[in-house]
Parts: structure tokens; sequence; C-alpha cells
């Protein structure tokens, strides 16, 4: 009987301890990070088995502000069906896998989303041969398309709303569309445009193909977390922001000490922790930031080595450039 | 008949010639006979067998060609990027699969600890060569360290006593595979050896027991399962206490290959006349004796290829293990392809994913047919 007590105590205590990630994962040592099974410029593994790319390195960024150790990070590789469970399951303490903001997800799966880190749209790869200069004229074309994702969805709005039909070709993965788009089996191939990017650089003539001009849809992708933890939200929400503000202010990894010795900009002073006590707040140290942006550089660094147009990806900053270069990307203030 | 023997009672006339009847026997004439005659009668007998044996010969003609060229004429073996292997040669990239061999084999486990894995590999041969061979001397001594393997295994992998700790997180690969396929094949058997008496059982609560487990896991995919045991198990565990993801994937894996595993075998047990019970009953026998010496050695003899089926599935099930996070060969294979520097490069993973699969798979179905053939005593 004891047993029985014992075990529902704690499954109730199990169910009540939804706040507290913060301590876990210092207790810990060790932040659980959820990414891509394999996304280009995103996450993947290196040679001797080290995840690398634009999401593995938030991770670390994020790792660095809590356990003050970039390099302490479990991966967590998952699919677009496993992410909320392991979530939600607390195998994982934050999701960073390209994951769209939507207002389902948001409001009734009960996720807390935090600041989108990258800005994608989905767009149509074709073959400049194909002569077609606007995906409103696909009329009647084949295209390759991965089944239960947003993309699936957008792809009928857009045609529906435009008027004009397609024959879906229905795939699973970015790996297999790449194959059935070169063997010519669908005439356009359509998903985030990064991803079309990332895949046409690996053809072996990318100068015959082009992207549309036209991109059908908003994908906010940025990092997630379990509902009901705003702790643990603000932590993520202000790391992702010291990122941005890092390239605003001109932190990088290689001065961001010397600009906290320097007392000249108190906005500066405040988010690496020369003055005030920020971090504090937050739960952590005062030196929080200043480590973030040690560990992987500033969002432009991190976006510049892992997507950026001197990478086999060769993204431009677009949307995701900072709100004074015409961009998106926003970090309320430090005070 | 030695051919010299023969020689000495031919009877030869001056001529060179023979006696009548005293001419040795002359080998059939080619024309009727040897391989320019089956190749005759089958491949070019009628028009219709000429056009078919001529296109047969053109189709693979071809496609061993282009297998040849692909696989290994105009295939890299070297290189840092598929850019080298490009520069190279346009067929298959293997410099890819030599590059990442060792994440392949060992997933993230740590470099310098590697050697344990070798060894529990190696370990694991000896543990498996006196179940498989009957014949072997000191057979049970063989059979008792194959018992005791699973701990030793599980010591040199997990660390503790002296060895280095590794986190189970950091299996991957084929080792993961080998690791979850093994254990599964290792526990399903016994398991649904159980399973199976117990449906048969005369006593009710036993018999309930048995087929509602049966019956529960054939009814539910693996992989629900395999999100039960990541999800849901956390909820029945005190907070705070840290029950290793891969051992409940390990549980759960085998209790579904023994729920298939009992049904196999009682295809088995159906199978022996009621006359063997009753023998076995008459020699005054109790119930375990005589399953022991009487009904399951012979069950067990028919189940063989269904029971060799299970494990070839439940080894390919393996792969699954995606769900709960873990990166196992054919996952290691696509977090490798999407570094930019190798991307594209599906088609040379997915062959030697399917040629680890096909060899682990075909040698488990040989071995089962030598040993159909080494247990064929029926009429």
């Amino acid at each position: 009987m004891r047993i029985i007590i014992s075990l529902f105590a704690a499954f109730f205590m199990a169910s009540a301890a939804n706040a507290g990630t913060l301590e876990d994962v210092k207790k810990r040592g060790v932040l659980n990070c959820i990414v891509n099974t394999g996304l280009p410029g995103f996450s993947y593994t290196d040679k001797t088995g080290r995840w690398k790319g634009f999401d593995a390195d938030m991770c670390r960024s994020l790792a660095a502000a809590v356990v003050g150790d970039g390099e302490k990070v479990k991966f967590i590789p998952a699919t677009g069906k496993t992410r909320f469970t392991l979530l939600n399951s607390k195998e994982g303490d934050v999701i960073f896998r390209n994951t769209t903001w939507t207002f389902v997800r948001d409001v009734d799966v009960k996720l807390t989303f935090l600041p989108t880190t990258y800005y994608d749209g989905q767009g149509f790869i074709i073959r400049k041969s194909k002569g077609v200069k606007s995906a409103k004229e696909l009329d009647g074309a084949t295209v390759c398309i991965q089944t239960g994702t947003t993309t699936e969805l957008n792809l009928a709005d857009f045609f529906r709303a435009n008027k004009i039909s397609y024959k879906p070709v229905p795939i699973e993965s970015n790996e297999e569309a790449r194959k059935n788009y070169l063997a010519d089996r669908c005439d356009t191939y359509t998903t985030d445009a990064s991803g079309l990017a990332a895949t046409r650089a690996t053809f072996d003539k990318p100068g015959d193909h082009m992207i549309l001009p036209e991109i059908i849809s908003k994908e906010p992708l940025g990092p997630v977390v379990r509902h009901g933890d705003d702790q643990w939200a603000d932590i993520v929400r202000w790391t992702v922001y010291a990122l941005i503000a890092a390239e605003q202010h001109g932190i990088t990894a290689g001065n961001v000490d010397k600009m906290a010795m320097d007392k000249s900009n108190p906005n500066v002073s405040r988010m690496l922790g020369s003055e005030g006590n920020l971090g504090g707040m937050l739960g952590l140290d005062k030196e929080w930031a200043k480590r973030v942006i040690k560990a992987q550089g500033n969002y432009a660094e991190i976006f510049e080595r892992n997507v950026g147009l001197k990478t086999p990806v060769g993204l431009s900053r677009g949307l995701n450039a900072l709100y004074t270069k015409g961009g998106l990307q926003y970090s309320p203030p430090f005070r | 008949m030695t051919p010299g023997k023969e020689e000495k009672t031919l009877a030869v006339t001056e001529g060179g010639g023979y006696l009548p009847g005293t001419h040795p026997d002359l080998p059939p004439p080619s024309s009727v006979h040897g391989p320019i005659h089956w190749i005759r009668v089958n491949l070019f007998g009628s028009v219709t067998d000429t056009a078919l044996t001529l296109l047969a010969v053109y189709f693979l003609y071809s496609a061993i060609t282009f297998l040849a060229g692909w696989m290994f004429i105009n295939a890299a073996f070297t290189g840092e990027s598929r850019n080298d292997c490009r520069a190279v040669a346009d067929g298959a990239c293997w410099a890819f699969i030599g590059n990442r061999l060792s994440l392949f084999i060992y997933g993230f486990y740590p470099e310098p600890e590697r050697w344990r894995v070798d060894l529990s590999f190696v370990l694991l041969i000896l543990a498996i060569v006196p179940v498989l061979y009957e014949d072997m001397p000191q057979r049970g001594k063989g059979l008792a360290y194959s018992c005791l393997y699973p701990l030793i295994a599980a010591w040199l992998l997990v660390g503790g006593f002296g060895l280095e700790k590794v986190s189970t997180d950091q299996f991957g690969g084929l080792m993961l595979n080998v690791v979850i396929g093994v254990t599964g094949i290792a526990f399903s058997l016994p398991i649904g050896i159980v399973l199976a008496l117990g449906r048969q059982s005369q006593l009710p609560i036993v018999r309930i027991l048995c087929v509602s487990f049966i019956e529960i896991i054939r009814g539910v995919p693996l992989i629900t399962l395999l999100f039960v045991a990541a999800v849901m198990l956390s909820y029945f565990v005190p907070p705070g206490t840290d029950f290793d993801l891969l051992v409940r994937m390990l549980i759960m894996v085998t209790l579904f290959a023994s729920g298939y595993m009992a049904e196999v075998i009682r295809g088995g047990l159906q199978a022996i006349p009621n006359g063997q019970y009753e023998a076995a009953d008459a020699m005054g026998l109790k119930y375990w004796q005589s399953m022991r010496l009487v009904v399951l050695p012979q069950a067990l003899k028919i189940s063989i290829p269904g029971i060799v089926n299970t494990f070839i599935a439940l080894y390919k099930d393996t792969t699954l293990v995606i769900v709960i996070g873990r990166l196992d060969i054919l996952g290691i294979g696509n977090s490798s392809l999407a570094d930019t520097k190798w991307q594209g490069l599906s088609t040379e993973v997915y062959i030697f994913v399917a040629l680890f699969f096909f060899f682990s798979c075909f040698s488990m179905s040989r071995y089962s047919l030598w040993l159909e053939k080494k247990l064929h005593t029926g009429h």
C-alpha cells in the first residue's frame, strides 16, 4: 500500500513539477537541447560526431548562459513528429529545431514560443529551362511536397487563392525530394527557402535552377520551451536577445572582454554585467551574457559561419538583418 | 575402378583397333550432353526462348556494367568532400562512408573508450559460438559464459567499477543497432517460451495474463510502445530518478518481440501430436520435465523458421530508435548527409546501411537453414 501511495505521490509531483527547468539544468550540469536529425546549415554532425550548425550553436550559447560552459550540451535529434513529445516528456529542455511558430502550436498545443531566430518563408525551385518566371505561372505543374508539414497546407492555399491547379508528388524527406526533383519526376519542389538554397547548393549544376521570387508563407523559426515555466522561458528569450543586441552594439566573441571593461556605453555595460545585476534577476549570474557571446559569437557571427553567403548554403541576411538594416531582428532594451 | 586397371583388361589388335565387344565406353557426343547441350536446350530451344535469352543477357549486361561502373570503376574512394569525389570520378563517392566510418560504427561513444566497444563485439562472438554449435568441446562452460555475457557487456559499455562511465545517450550507430538487436533476441526467446506455455496453461489466471499480454503487445505498433517508453514511463517513476531511456527502450523492444515469439512457439507446440504429451505423462515426467525433455525440443525445432523470422524483423526494427532521439546507423547517415560538404550522397549511405543489415540478416537466415537440416530427424 505504501508503495502505491508513494507512486501516486510521485505521479502528482511529476505533474506539478512543471516549473524549475533552470534548477534541473543547473543540477544536471548539462543542457538537453532538441535539434533536427539533419538539416544543412542548421544542424548536422561532422566527422567526429560533433553537432554543428546554426541551431546547434544557439544551443551552445544557451548552455554557456545557464551551465557556464558552451560545450555542456546533450543534443537530442528529433524528427518533426517527435520534437514536441520529447520536449513535453522532459527529455529535452528546449527545442532549437527550425520550428514554425503558429497559432495552434502556441495556443492549443500549449508550447511557449520564444523570439524568432530565423525568419523563413516557403518558396519554389524550378529548372530555368522550364521558362517559368513566377509561381503564378505554375498552372498544372507537378509539385514535390513533404507530407505532414505546414508547407503542404500553404501550397494548397496558394494554388487555391490563385485559382490554378497542381499535381502533388508526396515525399517524406528533403533528400528524397532532391532525388525526385533532379530525376524530373516533379517540375518544382517547394519547402522553406533556406532549405531550397541549401539543397540547390548540392546540385551538380546549381546555375540551371532558380528559386522563384514568390515567398508564399511566413515561417518564423525559433526556440520552443514547455508552457508554464516563465523563468526558463525568460532565460531562453533573453539569451536570443543578447545575441541580437550584441550584433547591434558590435560585441563579438573576440572583443567581448574588452567591451565589458569599457564603460562608455551604459547599454553594453548593463548587458555584460559590469553595471547592475540583470543576470541575477534571471536567476543566473552577472556575466551570463558575456559567456553567451563568448561561446559562439553574436547573432551575425553564428549566421555567417553556418548559413551565410560564404558558406555552401549561401543565404543572405534578408529578413534576418537587424532592424537598423531593413530586417526584422530587434532586441528590446537591456535595462 | 581406376582407369589404369581398366587399360590392362583391354585387348588391343595389332592395327590399333579394338576386338569386337572390347571397345571402351565413349562419352556421349557433346550435342546431347554437357554444357553446350544444356545451353542449346534450355536457353535457345525455340525462337521465344532465344529472344528471351538475348533480352535477359542484354539487361544483365547493362545492369552489371552500370552497377560495376558506378560502384567500383568510376567510384571515388578518397577525398574530404563531395566535390573532391566529383573531381575524380562521377560514380559513387565511397570516401564519404570512409570519412564517417567511425561515426557509423560507434556513434558518439567517446573516442579513447572505443576499445571497450570493440572488446564487447569480440566477446559477443565468443558468447554466440557455444549457443550455436552443439558439438563444441566444453560446451557447458561456454554456455555459462554466454549467460554471463550480458552483464559483462553492460559493464564494458556503460562503465563503472573501475571503468570510466559512458552515458547511454552517447551510444549510436551500428553499435546501437547491435546492442538493441542482441538484447531483444537474447531475452525475447525465453520470455516468449514462457508466454507460449502460459497461454496453454490449465490455470485460468496464468492463461488470462499471458493471453492479454500477448494480445496487447501484438495489437500495438512498436513505434507506439517506444513512445510510451519515452513519454509515459517518466510519469511513473519518482521525479529525479533517472530511469535510463535506453533501458526503457530495450525493455519495450524485448517485450514486443516476446509477444510475437510466444505466438510462433505456440504454433510449434500445437503441431506436436497429443500422443507426445501423453507419452511424456505416461513415463511419469512432471510438467517441466515433459516440456523440457519431450515437447519443447520438438516444438522449437518446428518453429525455427518462424523464430528466425521474428529475430530478423526485430533486428531491422532497431532503426526506430530515432523516435526517442537516438541515432542508429541510419540516423547517423541522415545527420551526416546534412553536412554541406557531403550533401546529396544518400544513395551511398542507403547502400552501406542496406549491406550491413543484409549481412546480419542473411547470416541469421543461413544459420537457421543449417540448424534445420541438422535437426531434421523426421521421416
